[in-house]
């Protein structure tokens, strides 16, 4: 990079206008990047802000994390970068990494004077692209833009890995120049990369280079109207320009759609991956043995978690992987998320199993990121309606286990490869009524699915924050992994579950509500699933419902889809039961891919109903904390996850949500639109 | 005396400041951030130090003075010290804290009023000989002189 230190010379080798395939960055990027400094030490405050002024920084300072939130929120577009300290005495800085992860996505910092390995950990479970040790000095904040761009790179190629369906003109090669000119255009830049031949492209090419693009800010409504086109297409064959012509948005370009639909997929996935990744990390690896033998893979926990209490019989694991699988043929980038989440999980083994074939995709490395999109707003309503639905989802369970490749779907949606998922589902289903053996179908449909599991383990990692809302993330967040391992080993949308905690820990998925709570519906299933599993670790429930709380936090997505569907997780499950109940495609093991949608739906927009019922089904049985938080408006946005959800929160919502009316899931999500079909498996 | 002697005095005193440990490198970043359009950055950044300080300190005596000593309370108080101490260079106050620390972990209340009583002595001797070193410095400049860089080279 030409860009040389902070003090200035940066000279960049072209000048830009467009800018090619290389590394170059056009005009002086990295200086005018956007930082956010949150601290509540003053000295530091100051000395932070001088130093990053050296470096031609833009500053803003902020003393306190709810300050600091509401500036980021509204004015979304306004940073590249937060910077935070750990120990605040508002909030606790994990909890305010969680929330902007899933909310708006962007590369946190975290810093400390404490630098001990389990603070250190923390941020990097939690999410945290790098972790300072104060006294922090000159040298260590000349470079942060490297995680900006690093993010961006990242996503990019999430983009065109689950986008290479949408468009044949698409460039996947894009992703690969992640040349920044500003983290602003995020979508503009990553569109023009992609479509040279677009009209939109010269300008977008050049707006890149100047820094300064407009981009879109996917509200929840527009987010909603987004997944209701996506549903009504058909999540496979939702390409950017009917959708944009179905949402029938003025001003709204087709560039625009094609990166949030990206994020929504990297959503979807990262909900199914999220579930592998919690399971990896929890707890729930032990008991369940895994029956599975097949799933085991997964991450090893939860396969064998999944297994044993879904025993799924090994052929309708195969029937799922397979549904799973045919569906993840055209979301490419779906499994994927699985997978990285699993990655992102140290401990996961890398192979998510959600479709082990998609598993390796999923490896690719982004298990927070995929689920950008979607909205963490879901997670409070997903909660709530996963919740509901929680207690449909049992039902619902059992026509998943009927259907075999319907809660597969579900699971596998979001893993896609969670075929396998889906199976453990509708074993478990027998067991847990709540466990969505239909999960795998109405909850998420695959992409959610994927997306819950995925942002479960995203959240799990990520956050350990993120799961505010969950308290015992740890089991939960794992329990979503573990569910996922065993439900299908890999799509396990369940593992989503901790993602969705997460999400409803975020409470932040308000902004984009209706992504968000999509990830938590993908949880939902991969809830559901786990419910099963977990009967007897009721803890799990809980998580799965946080998780997919958590996993919309996760998300942290800038974009509507791709936040959110980490969130979902948690949001999902909530949603996903509700929703599920509400949509009664999802429900049926009719559509494999459906349910994953559903998990999707609730993601666009609170699909999480779907979930809901599962999760409902989940509460119920687990009494598990999961608070579903059913936030009464189904409309995943945000409310699902409003920070004042706390793991506790959530919990209790869900615990009161299933004793209370878990027939209201559906009434709660406003899942509309959010079919399962379209979640691409 | 005039500005080349009383340059010379500060880089000395300075110096020794560094060799007994009672700054550290720290100290040295921030004065690098201070330039012409911020001439007056460390003075304002160690102020806001000593307000800090002073208030947690505070904080922490009458935390330890309770009946009931609320340790997680003063252990934040006490990280929260150890963080601006080491941002401004402040190296005894810092090892201070971290001590503290130990004691807060271990509700040791003697031992964490002892060392609240070292982190005292510490904090009033840097704040001491850093406003002589400003006062040095206020000197140099009122006689016309800039105020010399300091460069860690032992």
């Amino acid at each position: 990079m030409n860009q040389s230190n902070c003090k200035g010379s940066m000279s960049t080798a072209s000048s830009s206008t467009n800018w090619k395939a290389n590394d170059v960055v056009p005009d002086q990027f990295p200086a005018g990047l956007r930082v956010l400094v949150v601290d509540d030490d003053p000295t530091c405050l100051v000395i932070l802000e001088k130093m990053l002024r050296t470096c031609l920084y833009e500053v803003t300072k902020c003393n306190r994390a709810e300050v600091a939130l509401s500036m980021l929120r509204e004015n979304k577009n306004g940073f590249d970068i937060v910077i935070s300290d750990v120990h605040m005495p508002d909030m606790d800085g994990f909890k305010l990494l969680e929330h902007i992860g899933l909310e708006m996505d962007l590369p946190v910092i975290m810093m400390s004077a404490d630098d001990g390995k389990q603070v250190v950990m923390k941020g990097v479970t939690h999410g945290a692209c790098d972790y300072l040790i104060k006294p922090v000095r000159i040298e260590a904040l000349k470079n942060i833009w490297q995680h900006v761009v690093r993010k961006k790179k990242n996503e990019w190629k999430d983009l065109e890995q689950s986008g290479s369906v949408e468009e044949g003109d698409r460039q996947q090669k894009l992703s690969e120049d992640v040349d920044y000119s500003s983290s602003a255009n995020e979508g503009n830049w990553k569109n023009s990369k992609k479509r040279k031949d677009e009209e939109e492209e010269t300008e977008d090419r050049d707006d890149t280079s100047t820094l300064k693009k407009p981009r879109v800010v996917w509200s929840v409504e527009l987010h909603q109207q987004f997944v209701a086109a996506v549903n009504q297409l058909g999540i496979d064959k939702a390409v950017p320009k009917k959708i944009l012509e179905l949402m029938n948005v003025p001003g709204l370009t087709r560039e625009n759609v094609a990166s949030h639909l990206q994020k929504y997929r990297l959503y979807l996935r990262r909900l199914s991956g999220v579930s592998q990744h919690q399971g990896m990390n929890n707890s729930f690896m032990g008991p369940q043995d895994a029956t599975f033998g097949a799933m085991s893979s997964l991450n090893g926990l939860d396969l064998q978690t999944l297994s044993v209490t879904g025993q799924l019989p090994a052929q309708s694991l195969a029937t799922l992987q397979a549904a799973g699988l045919g569906r993840s043929t055209t979301k490419s980038g779906i499994p994927m998320p699985l997978v990285d989440q699993r990655n992102l999980f140290s401990f996961e083994n890398p192979k998510l199993r959600f479709g082990e074939g998609q598993q390796q995709q999923m490896s690719s490395n982004k298990p927070m990121n995929l689920l950008h999109g979607i909205p963490t707003t879901m997670e409070p309503k997903q909660l709530a309606s996963l919740h509901q639905s929680a207690q449909s989802i049992g039902s619902m369970n059992m026509q998943v286990n009927t259907h075999g490749g319907q809660g597969s779907s579900l699971l596998m949606q979001m893993a896609q490869p969670q075929s396998r998922g889906q199976i453990l589902n509708e074993s478990t289903s027998s067991h847990v009524p709540r466990l969505p053996s239909s999960i795998g179908q109405p909850i998420m449909t695959n992409g959610i699915a994927g997306g819950v599991i995925g942002r479960n383990g995203i959240g799990d990692n990520s956050r350990g924050t993120g799961y505010n809302q969950v308290p015992p993330s740890s089991s939960m967040l794992s329990f979503p992994m573990n569910h996922t391992t065993e439900l299908a080993g890999n799509s396990f949308p369940l593992g989503s579950t901790p993602g969705i905690s997460n999400v409803t820990s975020k409470g932040s998925f308000q902004e984009e509500g209706n992504s968000e709570m999509k990830g938590s519906a993908g949880f939902m299933q991969s809830y559901d699933i786990f419910n099963d599993l977990h009967q007897h670790q009721h803890k799990s429930h809980d998580w799965e419902l946080q998780n997919v709380g958590l996993h919309f936090d996760a998300s942290q997505n800038a974009n509507p889809i791709q936040g959110n569907l980490d969130v979902s997780p948690s949001v999902l499950v909530h949603q996903g039961y509700s929703s599920s109940q509400r949509s009664g495609q999802n429900r049926n093991a009719s559509a494999v891919g459906r349910a994953m949608f559903s998990g999707v739906e609730c993601v666009e927009q609170g699909n999480m109903q779907n979930f809901s019922p599962h999760l409902n089904n989940l509460l119920v049985d687990n009494s598990v904390r999961v608070k579903a938080e059913t936030i009464p408006d189904a409309n995943c946005q945000a409310t699902l996850f409003t920070e004042h959800f706390g793991q506790d929160d959530l919990m209790s919502a869900l615990l009161k949500q299933q004793q209370g009316g878990i027939g209201t899931a559906e009434t709660d999500f406003d899942l509309d639109g959010y079919s399962m079909d379209n979640i691409p498996v | 005396m005039e500005v080349g002697q009383m340059q010379r005095r500060l880089i000395e005193y300075t110096k020794s400041l560094f060799m007994e440990g009672i700054l550290d490198d720290q100290f040295l970043q921030l004065q690098q951030l201070q330039d012409e359009s911020n001439p007056d950055f460390v003075v304002e950044v160690v102020s806001l130090f000593f307000q800090d300080a002073e208030k947690l300190l505070n904080d922490i005596t009458r935390a330890l003075d309770q009946q009931s000593v609320d340790f997680p309370k003063v252990d934040a108080h006490v990280h929260q010290l150890k963080g601006s101490s080491a941002s401004v260079g402040a190296q005894r106050v810092k090892n201070g804290c971290i001590a503290f620390r130990n004691f807060c972990e271990e509700q040791n209340v003697d031992g964490s009023l002892r060392c609240l009583q070292q982190i005292k002595q510490e904090y009033y001797h840097v704040k001491n000989k850093l406003e002589a070193l400003f006062r040095l410095e206020q000197q140099i400049v009122a006689a016309g002189g800039s105020v010399p860089m300091m460069e860690l080279s032992f």
